[in-house]
């Protein structure tokens, strides 16, 4: 017992020298450990109801997403990168079902940003910077594994998250990767 | 002439460390004194060269010479003559230069200090020193060399990465290091002790000193980089969990069981093998945080030149040096008799609980951190591991700690009294229930979270049970004042080094109790003359101007003034800088403390309609945190000018002495 005991410091320690081996041999092939994808892709997009931000638009909640694909574009009125974005949802708009979620903003500062940019989403949800961050409505963007804005989820008709956008998109990220995807999930 | 005179007196040094790991470790087996002794002018002489390669590459920074590559990838002739000197140890060759030498200057004290040290025992110590320098110099000589040469040299350089031109960053790394390689010190005792198989109340003296020093230095370390990360980093936190910080804060915890289990063996002469294990563990764990920084095999928010041909090297040496020392162990470890025996309730039994706890911890924050490595190669997925599961699992761990910290100095050796050290307790009870009831109450009842409420408790409890212990060893208000002062003199300086040590870490408590539990964070867009609400503030952007020069970069500097009820608290000046070499941009936070809070503005950029993106945090009791590590370095340096090690350890001579009388 006791000599099994002692020779477990050095077991556990060359158990780990394994592990950086192999992971020391796939660097050497260049795949580096810094790409992590969503955990969230080709899972079921998160339980969610979020109240309305713009006078004549539904809020959204996860229903919404059921029988259309439709993407979920993450933004906020002091995300600098999301006005630079804001022009390609425009056009965007025309081609997919777009719904937008705003995050962590206040409802009057939403509606300006709006206002002054436009507003090309069908429906608009909002998660409230003045909440508690347990609040259920806070939870929502832990849930779809938001890290920052802007973030954009393509939702399939069964409501399955397909792709995250991390960070905005640009054209050719909505050309070769966001639309041909679009038209083959909505066949 | 000069980088060659520094590459050439570090290869001096590799022969000369060959030589002091080589020849005093066979004299020790023979019992040759003349070769045991010559581990002492080695290491001098060890210490020396390496000094003359470290000051040369400091003079080639200095002057800015830019024909030696290292100085061109990493200065600038603009730089301020301070981040030029910090620059030295703020890239990977500069750093592992900076790690020797520190490696060295411990092995010179031991041989300038160490005079009373038996000579066998020394040799054999500064041997292993020798060893690990062996490794370490042939890492730098071979991959990482700080005196190559550029040709032709670039008429500037490409200068620092502004997020290191930092007071606090240029003394974080030396204070880390004089950490990290501090504990090498106890590790090479560890290792000679397993070699000669004694382990004895005098070794525990011997190398408590070192360890004592190492731990200051590295929680003043760990210490300057949080602190760093929460002015500069402009995003209100102070810890991140990232696997760089783990990395040093692994070290930190076994460090800290070491230099308890270690009290055991000297008072106690029991759990001998533990502390040889935990001394080996604790500088591996050093080992392995400058594996997991250098080689790139986890992902990291901190960016450090990260080199698998540099990885393979670090793990070879981590293989050598770690894989070796436990095979000596298992090997030798049942060889370390303990000596007294005691009930599980007495001091040793809280001591070992804390030992548990803390190694536990250690071990957590390992798992956390290699988790991701873990399920990716055994195909479970890609995963991160962040602060939910640190948070869920090493602070339930603490809680226990916490608590046995107030009670375990009231214990007896041996057989301690649970029930008599609890009503002397009761003041700390009474006061800490207090504390968390008045937290609860104050914080809006059931609104608040309840765990701040024991947080705070907790601290008190610690604080108060640590007061208590300290005026039961001095009998405050049982005696005459006389009396009582006389009794204050006679407490040995380690004793009020664990007072205030464990008063500081109550204070820590407090912050980050209450900087995790009443934090506010408004983000949004604001025009001049715009007001915010944060935590009772107003705060108001009164207006920004561009281009205010720096001396290697320009700002772009906002004016916030922070009121409440009508009356001014501060005016802020949160920055953006935008360097010119490299050409990058930084945040420089705005901080107004009064101790119990800091108000913490930062300015972000323009939204082109005359607006900025602004950030504004109320960072309840922040500063208790560094304030709280700063008490505990101060308490380790009080126990470290404690009288036993200034007259050295006279036991083991005294019982060789006596030996020899009776043969």
């Amino acid at each position: 017992m006791r000599r099994w005991l002692v020779a477990l410091p050095v077991t556990v320690f060359f158990v780990l020298v394994g592990f950086f081996i192999w992971r020391l041999v796939l660097m050497e092939h260049g795949d580096t450990p810094n790409i992590i994808p969503s955990v969230m892709i080709n899972k079921p997009a998160p339980q969610f109801d979020l109240p309305p931000v713009v006078l004549d638009k539904p809020g959204l909640k996860l229903a919404d997403l059921k029988g259309h694909v439709t993407l979920v574009n993450f933004f906020a009125s002091w995300c600098i990168p999301c006005r630079e974005e804001h022009p390609l949802l425009r056009g965007l708009g025309e081609k997919v079902r777009l719904v937008g979620i705003v995050y962590k903003d206040r409802p009057e500062q939403a509606r300006a940003y709006l206002e002054r940019l436009g507003d090309p989403y069908q429906a608009i949800g909002i998660i409230n910077a003045n909440l508690d961050s347990r609040d259920p409505q806070s939870q929502v963007g832990i849930d779809f594994g938001v890290t920052g804005v802007p973030e954009s989820f393509l939702v399939d008709k069964q409501g399955v998250i397909r792709f995250k956008q991390i960070g905005p998109f640009t054209p050719e990220d909505i050309n070769k990767k966001l639309l041909p995807l679009v038209a083959e999930l909505s066949k | 002439m000069i980088p060659e005179t520094g590459h050439f007196a570090l290869i001096l040094a590799l022969f000369v460390a060959v030589v002091q790991a080589t020849v005093p470790m066979i004299g020790a087996s023979r019992g040759d004194r003349a070769w045991m002794d010559l581990s002492r002018p080695a290491a001098v002489a060890q210490f020396l060269l390496i000094a003359i390669a470290f000051g040369a590459l400091v003079t080639c920074y200095v002057t800015s010479d830019f024909s030696v590559l290292n100085v061109a990838q990493n200065s600038h002739t603009d730089k301020p003559m301070f981040y030029k000197v910090s620059g030295v140890w703020a890239n990977h060759e500069g750093s592992m230069l900076l790690w020797v030498f520190i490696l060295s200057l411990y092995g010179m004290g031991v041989a300038a200090a160490g005079g009373n040290l038996p000579p066998a025992l020394r040799a054999r110590a500064l041997a292993v020193q020798a060893m690990i320098s062996v490794g370490f110099i042939l890492f730098i000589l071979l991959t990482s060399n700080p005196f190559a040469r550029l040709d032709p040299a670039p008429f500037n350089g490409n200068g620092m990465n502004p997020l290191l031109q930092d007071p606090g960053l240029a003394f974080h790394p030396p204070m880390l290091y004089l950490g990290y390689v501090g504990f090498s010190m106890a590790f090479s005792f560890a290792i000679a002790a397993l070699i000669e198989g004694r382990v004895d109340a005098a070794w525990a003296r011997w190398v408590r000193p070192w360890s004592l020093l190492a731990w200051c230095s590295l929680t003043l370390g760990i210490g300057l980089g949080s602190w760093w990360a929460y002015y500069t980093l402009g995003w209100g936190g102070w810890w991140y969990w990232d696997p760089v910080e783990n990395a040093s804060f692994m070290p930190w915890l076994a460090g800290t069981a070491l230099l308890h289990s270690s009290i055991v063996v000297e008072k106690r002469d029991t759990l001998k093998a533990w502390t040889i294990l935990l001394a080996i563990v604790t500088f591996s764990l050093s080992l392995l945080g400058t594996f997991l920084v250098r080689s790139g095999v986890l992902t990291s928010v901190h960016s450090f030149a990260s080199d698998p041909a540099r990885g393979v090297f670090v793990l070879a040496l981590l293989v050598v040096v770690t894989g070796g020392s436990l095979t000596l162990f298992t090997f030798r470890a049942a060889s370390l008799k303990g000596g007294g025996l005691f009930a599980p309730i007495s001091r040793e039994g809280s001591l070992l609980l804390n030992n548990v706890l803390m190694s536990t911890g250690a071990g957590t924050v390992l798992l956390g951190t290699l988790y991701p490595l873990f399920t990716d190669a055994l195909n479970l997925g890609k995963v991160s591991v962040g602060a939910p599961f640190f948070n869920s699992v090493f602070l339930p761990l603490m809680v226990p700690m916490v608590m046995t910290m107030a009670i375990g100095p009231m214990m007896q050796w041996k057989r301690g009294d649970l029930a008599g050290a609890l009503s002397r307790l009761k003041v700390a009870f009474v006061l800490a229930l207090a504390v968390a009831v008045a937290t609860w109450l104050l914080a809006g009842g059931s609104a608040s979270p309840l765990w701040a409420a024991g947080g705070l408790g907790l601290a008190a409890w610690l604080f108060v049970g640590t007061a208590v212990e300290w005026a039961e060893r001095v009998r405050l208000g049982r005696c005459s004042f006389g009396e009582f002062l006389q009794r204050c003199g006679h407490l040995p300086r380690s004793a009020y080094g664990m007072t205030i040590t464990h008063a500081g870490l109550a204070v820590v408590i407090v912050g980050i109790t209450g900087s995790t539990a009443w934090k506010t964070e408004q983000i949004q867009v604001m025009h001049p003359g715009d007001t915010v609400n944060v935590a009772g503030y107003q705060v108001t952007l009164d207006g920004t101007q561009d281009n205010v020069p720096g001396p290697n970069y320009t700002a772009l500097r906002a004016t916030f003034t922070a009121r409440k009820d009508g009356r001014l608290i501060a005016v802020m000046h949160p920055e953006k800088r935008q360097y010119t070499m490299p050409p990058r941009p930084t945040t420089d936070a705005a901080i107004h403390t009064n101790l119990i809070g800091d108000l913490y503005a930062v300015i972000g950029d323009p939204d082109g309609t005359g607006g900025f993106v602004t950030r504004l945090y109320y960072n309840p009791l922040v500063p208790w945190i560094f304030i709280g590590a700063l008490i505990m370095v101060g308490g380790g340096l009080v126990s470290l000018t404690d009288r036993r090690y200034r007259v050295g350890a006279p036991l083991r001579t005294a019982r060789a002495a006596a030996a020899a009388a009776r043969a």
